[in-house]
């Protein structure tokens, strides 16, 4: 407790500021009002039944909830509103899919070593379990090594768990290729991608790719935190690994949380409304914003450019410039980004990704990352642009290593 | 990514947004660093000690985060008009309780800046050519810990070479 009253001092001394422009999407993003709006009714007056039960509010939420599984299935191009289960956030739906997946099968797990900790550390604790894991390796921009994907996958295999777009470095993976790979080296292998970073960002199709298990993120797309969601091809075994009363969804116990549900609905129908527009918006955001702050010197840009990226990451390492003082600076600014500092995290290691592309630690302690969205302005970029090279500057003339 | 939410002490804070003592001391009489980049946190400590061992100006350059800017700022304080001999008797917990506190994991900071301090006392007086009693002849936990993450910046920096990690 002695904690909070910390940083409720640290809020005082920080104090207000004139302008804030929050590029920390990746960590948790502010809700659109037009979500809200949509939201609030299922809070108070609309739905609030549990969709189990034989009255007028659980048949309406059983109703709201199929509706919003159907919606979101259809977005991804799979079958049926059953095929979706909504999960309490990321990385429950990553667990689900992981650890439901590998159930009593012993086996080898393949990721890729640049995966988010979603998958990464569930993957961890079976490898102490004593289950086999493969981390194949990235290139310099964090594109999966297809080659080394082709020889980890072998017949003990039981699962291959990767994400389709690199969370901290906007890397689109050839993700058909990965499951044609896995698929010519192992066809009875489950393939599961993270889309947290992809859904809404880049286009694709379950079946199309071929995949049997898909994770989708609401707050990366701006809906409210709180509620995902795994694809589950039908006719992929999967089991539960909650247990409880059984309700609408097999393989998620619980009270649907509706109100949750009908944001992620709702941010996923305005992020495919005018989805070519949202895209080049956020990639025209984003190339200004990284252009801007590659012109300060000392810089590196972190993962691939152009068509091969993400349209909203930008990731930037700034040399001389320690990460977390960085975003304190910036902060001050209200201008919120995160680190892949050490400093940052409690276990003082620098991002696991950046060290996959082969960064050196010192590049990585500077590394910014920043996503944009719909919602920003190109005077919100120029803003940060404005902040960013005297904040840069400030720290970079405290530190000793430019001479050494 | 993991973060968590650093409970930094408004001290701390202050200090990173107007540290003192901060820059690189030309005429100074000694100085010495601590920490690498690699690890994620160096400091460079400068002191002016006049004939009779007082420390009468001390100055830091930092690569770090806030709390190692905000250590070596106050310890450059706390030094300032001390006899090197009660210089050395100042701990990290001393620099900690002083900037209000540090976080479990931000601990090193303060280690690492009583590790540089008490290098450059060290050097002060190998270059004299003599040792005083009161300083150790092995290693305090402080300058251990410094060389312990110089040690293993070293490793990083030779496994990635191996690794064939490409810039």
């Amino acid at each position: 407790m002695e904690h909070l009253n910390d940083v409720r001092n640290l809020i005082k001394y920080h104090g207000q500021v004139e302008r804030e422009v929050y590029l920390d999407l990746e960590n948790s993003t502010p809700l659109p009002s037009e979500v809200l709006q949509e939201m609030l009714p299922y809070f108070t007056s609309k739905a609030y039944g549990n969709p189990t039960l034989t009255h007028k509010q659980g048949w309406e939420a059983y109703e709201t909830i199929m509706d919003a599984a159907g919606f979101i299935t259809r977005l991804i191009g799979g079958s049926s509103a059953e095929e979706l289960c909504f999960t309490s956030g990321e990385a429950e739906a990553n667990s689900l899919a992981i650890f439901g997946t590998v159930g009593k099968k012993n086996g080898r797990i393949v990721v890729s070593a640049a995966d988010p900790l979603n998958i990464l550390l569930p993957v961890e604790k079976l490898e102490k379990k004593g289950f086999e894991v493969v981390r194949v390796p990235v290139d310099p921009e964090g594109f999966i090594n297809l080659e080394a994907l082709a020889k980890a996958v072998n017949k003990n295999t039981v699962l291959v768990s990767t994400s389709m777009v690199n969370n901290e470095i906007g890397t689109i993976q050839p993700f058909r290729e990965i499951v044609k790979t896995v698929r010519e080296a192992n066809p009875d292998v489950t393939i599961h991608m993270d889309a947290s970073d992809a859904y809404g960002r880049i286009s694709f199709n379950v079946k199309d790719i071929d995949v049997d298990l898909l994770s989708l993120s609401s707050y990366k797309i701006m809906g409210p935190r709180g509620v995902a969601a795994l694809y589950v091809k039908s006719g992929v075994e999967v089991e539960r690994i909650i247990e409880g009363p059984i309700g609408t969804q097999a393989l998620w116990p619980g009270v649907e949380n509706t109100p949750l549900i009908v944001g992620f609905k709702k941010a996923s129908e305005l992020a495919f409304k005018d989805f070519d527009g949202n895209v080049s918006r956020m990639r025209k955001l984003r190339d200004m914003l990284m252009k801007g702050l590659l012109s300060i010197e000392d810089t590196l840009l972190n993962g691939p450019v152009g068509d091969k990226r993400a349209p909203d990451n930008v990731n930037i390492s700034f040399l001389h410039c320690e990460g977390e003082a960085l975003t304190i600076e910036l902060s001050f600014k209200g201008v919120y980004v995160s680190s892949g500092s050490a400093c940052t995290r409690r276990i003082l290691q620098p991002s696991h990704v950046l060290t996959a592309i082969g960064r050196e630690y010192e590049a990585a302690h500077g590394s910014i990352l920043m996503k944009v969205s719909r919602y920003h302005s190109s005077e919100d970029i120029k803003y940060v642009l404005e902040c960013f090279k005297p904040a840069v500057e400030r720290i970079r003339a405290m530190s000793p290593t430019r001479r050494i | 990514m993991s973060r968590s939410p650093l409970p930094y002490s408004r001290k701390i804070l202050e200090l990173f947004r107007n540290p003192k003592n901060l820059g690189r001391m030309e005429d100074a009489t000694v100085s010495a660093t601590a920490g690498s980049p690699a690890c994620g946190d160096m400091i460079a400590f400068y002191l002016k000690i006049d004939e009779n061992t007082v420390i009468t100006r001390a100055s830091f350059e930092s690569y770090g985060c806030a709390a190692n800017i905000a250590t070596a700022s106050m310890l450059t304080e706390m030094v300032e008009g001390k006899k090197l001999e009660e210089a050395w008797r100042i701990g990290w917990k001393d620099v900690a309780n002083e900037v209000g506190g540090l976080p479990a994991v931000k601990f090193h900071c303060g280690v690492l800046a009583v590790g540089a301090l008490r290098r450059a006392i060290r050097e002060f007086f190998r270059r004299k050519g003599f040792k005083p009693e009161w300083m150790p002849e092995k290693e305090t936990f402080e300058e251990k810990q410094a060389l312990e993450e110089e040690e293993l910046s070293k490793i990083i920096s030779q496994r990635l070479t191996l690794g064939g990690g490409e810039k």
